[in-house]
């Protein structure tokens, strides 16, 4: 076991600085266990600034543990235990004074199923902003136009913004989520499966928005839809049993991957 | 094609079933009521409502006891409500799962099981002896709470459980803390559901008697009580000490009292069943 661990440890890139600024994700050796499941086994990768990285491979094997490593997101999960480091701008955000609440502002985050409040679109968007404490009423108003502009949903809504977001289509709703996300000025976007719940015209709506935000953002997609990742992502990591099997630019690991399972999972034989 | 036959006949033999259990539940119900019905309404009238108590029948009006029974239902509501929610939030939202969590949750589960007359001795010795309160309206109403809290406690934790996940993470993901993801919209979204549970809970108290007698509540209390630690009457004991007396014209006075009981109670529990409408109808996930 332990063998294969070491050799399923794969680094692209050199990365013998362990606060390398270059990178803006990173993690170091990190172990993920619940309880006595281990979910992560031994993965270190980089992802550079303003690039889109896929994390595709079967159910269960470890892409959402590992996505919301970044947000700490697991910390809430019964039996949740880390080894091992994650970085973000080179600074370890699994110490002890890293403020939640900080983190999450710089790093935002598109669930599976749209997800809006119960509330209005307005309110949904300007949440986030309420939450830190922010009273300036036209500066809440500016940047819910400007996250529902960059969210590509302003022209849809712009007439009614009070209304119910539960109303709104599936689509609708899921672009609603990523305005709410942007509205607080993160700098990365975690995005677990962000079209899975959308019909096509939908998905292909948020795969535009993706190739935009990432000129300004660092992104990071959960999907199951390998076509979704070689369209949308320039690094794609592949995943098997909380392993790291490959990590290399998309166009590489979908035209000429280096290992025999990563080829056959993109090409359909297994998972 | 028998097998078919077979099970259809099952199905009509188990509707056959429900209909004959609900239709006997309402006809039960429909006979007491009428019943209360046709001996007191004649007895209702306004002097009977704001009379005070008296020894001769056709004086007698329970003024002091919905008094007393409305200053036990606001007493034990500002008491009970609190708590209640506070600690069924805590259990669901803060507790992790350590063995002192487990232990108290099957506590309260276990605690709205036992019968109430415990409760009696218990607020008898706590409140109205250590605690001082005497036989007042707040030792009668802080008894009540503590027979009721499990009730709110696990209420709350359901409407609580019915919130999607996914809302609370969306919240949390936004930079919210806890609190805020609890104030802004764990609690908006089970309101509905907490009120209601509070409210069923707040009428089982209203009917309660035993452990109000245990702790001393009077049948025969000649005022009306004007703060919570004034000496105290409710409508259930008064209306046990009428259908006591031998004198029939005291239980046609019982039945009247019992017609105002149940309209508080019905009410309260339309209330509820409103809400919950209400809730359901603004949030559809």
């Amino acid at each position: 076991m332990q063998v294969k661990t070491q050799r399923n440890d794969i680094q692209p890139k050199s990365t013998k600085d362990m606060a390398n600024t270059r990178y803006k994700l990173q993690t170091k050796n990190i172990n993920v266990f619940y309880g006595q499941f281990q979910a992560i086994n031994n993965i270190s990768l980089d992802i550079a600034p303003n690039s889109v990285t896929a994390f595709i491979g079967p159910s269960g094997c470890g892409k959402s543990t590992l996505l919301r490593l970044f947000n700490r997101m697991n910390d809430y999960i019964e039996g949740f235990r880390h080894e091992g480091k994650v970085l973000i701008d080179g600074e370890d955000i699994y110490t002890q004074d890293v403020k939640l609440e900080e983190l999450r502002k710089k790093v935002g985050m598109v669930f599976q199923k749209p997800n809006p409040f119960p509330k209005s679109i307005f309110e949904n968007v300007a949440y986030g902003l309420k939450i830190q404490g922010i009273k300036d009423k036209n500066f809440i108003e500016e940047r819910v136009i400007e996250s529902l502009k960059q969210a590509t949903l302003y022209d849809e809504v712009k007439d009614d913004l009070n209304k119910q977001a539960l109303a709104l289509s599936g689509g609708q709703q899921q672009r609603l989520c990523i305005a709410r996300a942007l509205a607080v000025k993160p700098s990365i976007i975690l995005m677990d499966e962000p079209t899975s719940a959308l019909d096509p015209i939908s998905s292909d709506k948020i795969e535009d928005l993706i190739y935009e935000l990432k000129n300004k953002y660092t992104i990071v997609v959960v999907t199951h839809n390998m076509q979704q990742a070689g369209r949308i992502s320039d690094h794609t990591a592949f995943l098997y049993m909380g392993k790291l099997i490959e990590f290399d630019k998309t166009k590489k690991i979908f035209t000429n991957p280096e290992k025999e399972r990563t080829q056959n999972y993109i090409t359909g034989r297994f998972g | 094609m028998n097998k078919q036959r077979l099970n259809r006949n099952k199905d009509k033999l188990f509707q056959g079933m429900g209909i004959t259990a609900t239709v006997f539940c309402m006809i039960i119900l429909v006979i007491f009521i009428s019943f209360v019905l046709y001996q007191g309404l004649d007895r209702l009238s306004w002097d009977f409502i704001v009379g005070l108590p008296s020894r001769f029948a056709g004086n007698a009006g329970i003024y002091t006891a919905w008094i007393g029974t409305l200053w036990v239902m606001v007493l034990t509501t500002l008491i009970s409500f609190p708590i209640g929610v506070g600690a069924g939030i805590y259990l669901e939202e803060y507790g992790k799962k350590s063995r002192l969590n487990t232990l108290l949750e099957i506590n309260i589960t276990n605690l709205a099981g036992v019968p109430s007359i415990i409760y009696g001795l218990l607020g008898l010795e706590v409140f109205v002896r250590i605690m001082k309160m005497g036989n007042s309206i707040l030792a009668g109403a802080s008894t009540l709470s503590l027979l009721i809290l499990p009730i709110i406690i696990v209420s709350t934790r359901e409407a609580i459980r019915a919130v999607p996940k996914t809302i609370k993470e969306a919240s949390l993901a936004l930079g919210a803390s806890r609190w805020q993801t609890i104030r802004s919209q764990i609690l908006p979204a089970s309101f509905g559901g907490i009120l209601t549970g509070v409210i069923l809970a707040i009428s089982r108290a209203v009917g309660e008697t035993a452990p109000l007698i245990v702790i001393g509540a009077l049948a025969y209390v000649p005022f009306a009580p004007t703060g919570p630690l004034d000496e105290f009457t409710v409508l259930p004991i008064q209306i046990f000490n009428w259908v006591t007396r031998p004198q029939h014209e005291f239980v046609i006075n019982a039945a009247a009292a019992i017609i105002v009981l149940l309209a508080i109670t019905f009410m309260l529990n339309g209330i509820a069943v409103y809400l919950r409408y209400r809730w359901q109808k603004k949030i559809r996930w």
